[in-house]
């Protein structure tokens, strides 16, 4: 029995099962009528839609049971034919290979379980910064798809179509090539602004020489962001109970940029810069942005802002124009129609697809393997080559994915829960 | 008897120029406050220093048919990429000689898409035609009959490849899809649990990784000597991976189907099938046109991912020929003519399916 047959039975049986249904509460509770001259004789139980029910039921965990166990049979045959060991204790032994970048010290010496770890974060860190782009371009686009100027409308509307209609690996290719083809090697790189450099390695850009301020001032950005927490929370109990309303963001972002900045100029504002210098073949300190993951951040980006953006507008739309209008006749300002009345509202209908959305980009990000990225997919896929753990290895991709996925949505549904509508 | 005031309200004051024509749709849609003028201009000057070097890159100092010694001295595009390797583009490893088979194919294949499309061919003949096309297609692939040398699905690649996926990983995965998104509905726990487990744990993971596993892990799965072509295992992996998603979107029409309907069904004395059949699926299906179509679009983008499992669509093939020292650097033109290719198919799909969803409307 070759597995499309397995797969072609499952299908008609579901078909089948499905085609039964305990359907209303009249078909399935069988009516018991008193009087014993009048009761109709029991039918027998396959015409009983709640014995037919369990016979059904039971029918199809069996033949679910006995595709996994033939599986099963199957794969471990194979496996002690081709004398591959399962299990996971390939993860301790030695990987043997390098990784291009990693976010923690790794080297070809370190074991499997090192380079997947480098790999997953690798993953993590591509996902985090497309995820806050992707909603920065794709807010972005979406109200410049609403846009009164015809021009900026027709601009969007033509960005979305033709984004969303090229395949997302065609486009990585597409960044890719033009980072090795277009532009030059190290040797004349461009140089649009002092101190970064595009070129075919990638972009290197100058960061300020490390110091202890820098590390104080992310402290300091820490305890502003908790500070705008606890006073977003203050402010809203406020208004709902005065109606006065404080201008929160205002006074975030004025903490957020201020607190720092005044660490800075505590700790004698250090303004040593850490520039890349061209040596022989490539460009030495900065920060080095390599080619393959500018294509796959650049790729990733500019296909999910294009579904992003339709979201946008389509939960922007989704508030009637009534409730604008009303906003403001009772003299609310334009700013405070848009915070107070618009935003509230669109969210409820943007976050639920917004978060599919992301959640596909980060799924997305496993193509980064077609560009050479090494992401957890492309460290996984050696792995199995070199191992032959071929359904370990599969299985791990799917655990890390399904992790993220399930914990998002788990996330999502706790959302939803607080924001869901009251209605009378 | 003349008023005296029908004659001056004869006279009608013209719109000022200003409000009408070319002048009042320019002021009304480009310039109708400062903020808008201002982002007109700053487009404006972009296009400005844009188009006019992109158009002559495309156009003007571009050659479009010639050998690849000839585009290193053009500064232009080199679009004679494509012409020159058109035959292996489209049909990949197909044996030369034969590559008029797949070319006839897909012609059949887009000949009764384009007659499909018309609703009054909506009718049982329409299934048979499809099946005889699908049989003569697959017998003008696979060979072996009519004197035509067999060609081995292994050579299989380019365009007729990557429609092949779509076609296929669409039209099996709705039924399939149909089938978990009623199972999803089911008032019995245990298919409601496994519809349920396949649904959010196909969406949760990545195609990649399903196709992984049908390119190194399914082999393990099949008793010894039996093996199962690589196209078909791709092909397989797509149709589950996108039965999930249909299954979400029917369960959205479900779930938005009044109860009164279901009752209804059910006060005429239908059993399930035919509630389903007649009442239920009609109008579920009819008002998840538009994801459904967003669903097959992915599919049909999606196909384009088995480049990653070597397997050699028209992206794959385009790849190929651009490994080739001599068209290495051209990979910029080659690319958009496959994006341009892509965006047809997508967008005759989605603009098909406006149209679909406008005449199937019935106005409630």
């Amino acid at each position: 029995m070759t597995p499309s047959l397995i797969l072609r039975c499952i299908v008609s049986f579901l078909v089948s099962v499905c085609s039964y249904h305990t359907g209303s509460p009249l078909q399935s509770e069988p009516s018991i009528t008193p009087d014993a001259g009048l009761q109709p004789s029991a039918a027998p139980f396959w015409r009983d839609p709640a014995k037919r029910a369990i016979v059904f039921q039971v029918a199809a965990l069996l033949l679910v049971a006995s595709v996994c166990y033939y599986l099963f049979t199957n794969t471990q045959a194979n496996l002690e034919r081709q004398s591959i060991a399962t299990g996971f204790g390939f993860l301790e032994t030695e990987a043997g290979f390098e990784i291009g970048e990693a976010m923690v010290d790794y080297s070809a010496a370190d074991s499997y379980a090192d380079a997947l770890l480098v790999g997953a974060l690798n993953t993590i860190k591509v996902s985090f910064i497309g995820v806050i782009l992707t909603v920065i371009l794709g807010t972005f686009i979406g109200i410049a798809r609403l846009s009164s100027n015809w021009l900026v409308a027709r601009l969007a509307a033509g960005y979305i179509e033709v984004m969303q209609n090229i395949p997302v690996l065609l486009q990585l290719f597409f960044w890719y090539a033009i980072f090795y083809e277009t532009f030059p090697s190290p040797r004349q790189a461009l140089n649009p602004f002092n101190g970064v450099f595009l070129c075919n390695r990638g972009l290197i850009f100058a960061v300020p020489e490390a110091h202890a301020a820098h590390t104080a001032m992310g402290w300091v950005l820490l305890i502003a962001l908790v500070a705008g927490w606890g006073l977003n929370r203050w402010g809203r109990r406020r208004q709902a109970l005065t109606g006065q309303i404080f201008p929160i963001i205002r006074v975030t972002l004025a903490l957020c940029l201020g607190l720092p900045l005044l660490t800075w100029l505590f700790y004698g504002a250090p303004t040593a810069m850490n520039v890349p210098e061209l040596q022989s073949f490539n460009f030495k300190g900065g920060i080095t942005i390599s080619p393959e993951f500018s294509a796959l951040l650049l790729g990733l980006v500019f296909y999910t802002a294009a579904f992003v953006a339709e979201i946008v507008r389509a939960g922007i739309q989704s508030v009637s124009r009534g409730q604008i209008e009303a906003a403001m006749s009772v003299g609310l300002r334009p700013g405070q129609v848009l915070h107070l009345v618009i935003f509230p509202q669109a969210l409820r209908v943007i976050i639920p697809p917004l978060t599919s959305q992301l959640l596909n980009l980060t799924k997305n990000s496993s193509l980064a393997i077609a560009i050479g990225y090494a992401d957890f997919v492309a460290v996984t896929n050696t792995t199995i080559n070199q191992t032959g753990q071929a359904i370990e290895g599969v299985a791990l991709i799917m655990l890390v994915y399904l992790s993220f996925s399930l914990s998002t949505s788990l996330f999502m549904n706790i959302y939803n829960k607080k924001m869901v509508l009251v209605e009378r | 008897m003349s008023n005296p005031t029908t004659k001056a309200t004869r006279e009608f004051l013209k719109p000022p120029v200003t409000e009408v024509g070319v002048i009042g749709w320019l002021r009304s849609n480009l310039f109708n406050n400062w903020y808008n003028s201002l982002l007109t201009v700053i487009v404006m000057l972009l296009f400005w220093q844009l188009i006019p070097p992109a158009f002559s890159w495309a156009f003007v100092n571009s050659v479009w048919n010639t050998s690849a010694e000839v585009c290193r001295e053009t500064d232009g595009a080199c679009w004679s990429v494509i012409p020159q390797n058109i035959n292996f583009i489209f049909f990949g490893f197909f044996p030369e000689d034969q590559q008029w088979r797949p070319g006839l194919a897909m012609v059949l294949l887009i000949a009764l898409v384009v007659y499909s499309k018309n609703r009054n061919h909506w009718k049982k003949s329409l299934g048979i035609y499809w099946l005889i096309n699908l049989v003569v297609m697959a017998s003008l692939m696979y060979g072996g009959i009519f004197g035509l040398p067999v060609v081995e699905t292994d050579q299989w690649s380019g365009l007729p490849l990557t429609f092949m996926l779509a076609l296929f990983g669409i039209v099996a995965a709705y039924p399939i899809g149909v089938i978990l998104a009623l199972g999803r509905q089911s008032k019995m726990p245990a298919i409601k649990t496994l519809c349920v487990v396949y649904i959010e744990m196909i969406r949760g993971v990545p195609l990649i990784s399903l196709l992984f596993m049908s390119s190194v892990m399914f082999p393990l799965f099949l008793p010894d000597g039996v093996t199962l072509d690589k196209v078909l295992r791709a092909q397989a992996a797509i149709i589950l991976f996108s039965a999930a998603y249909v299954a979400e979107v029917v369960r959205g029409g479900l779930q938005a189907m009044s109860r009164g309907q279901f009752e209804a069904a059910d006060s005429l004395g239908l059993n399930y099938n035919q509630s389903m059949r007649l009442i239920i699926l009609p109008q579920a299906l009819k008002i998840v046109i538009p994801p459904t179509v967003g669903v097959l679009l992915s599919v049909f983008k999606d196909t384009s991912l088995v480049v990653i499992i070597a397997l050699y669509d028209v992206l794959k093939t385009t790849k190929v020929t651009l490994s080739n020292p001599k068209w290495t650097s051209y990979s910029t033109e080659a690319y958009i003519f496959l994006a341009v290719l892509y965006f047809i198919c997508c967008y005759a799909m989605s603009s098909y399916s406006r149209k679909l969803e406008k005449e199937l409307h019935t106005g409630h």
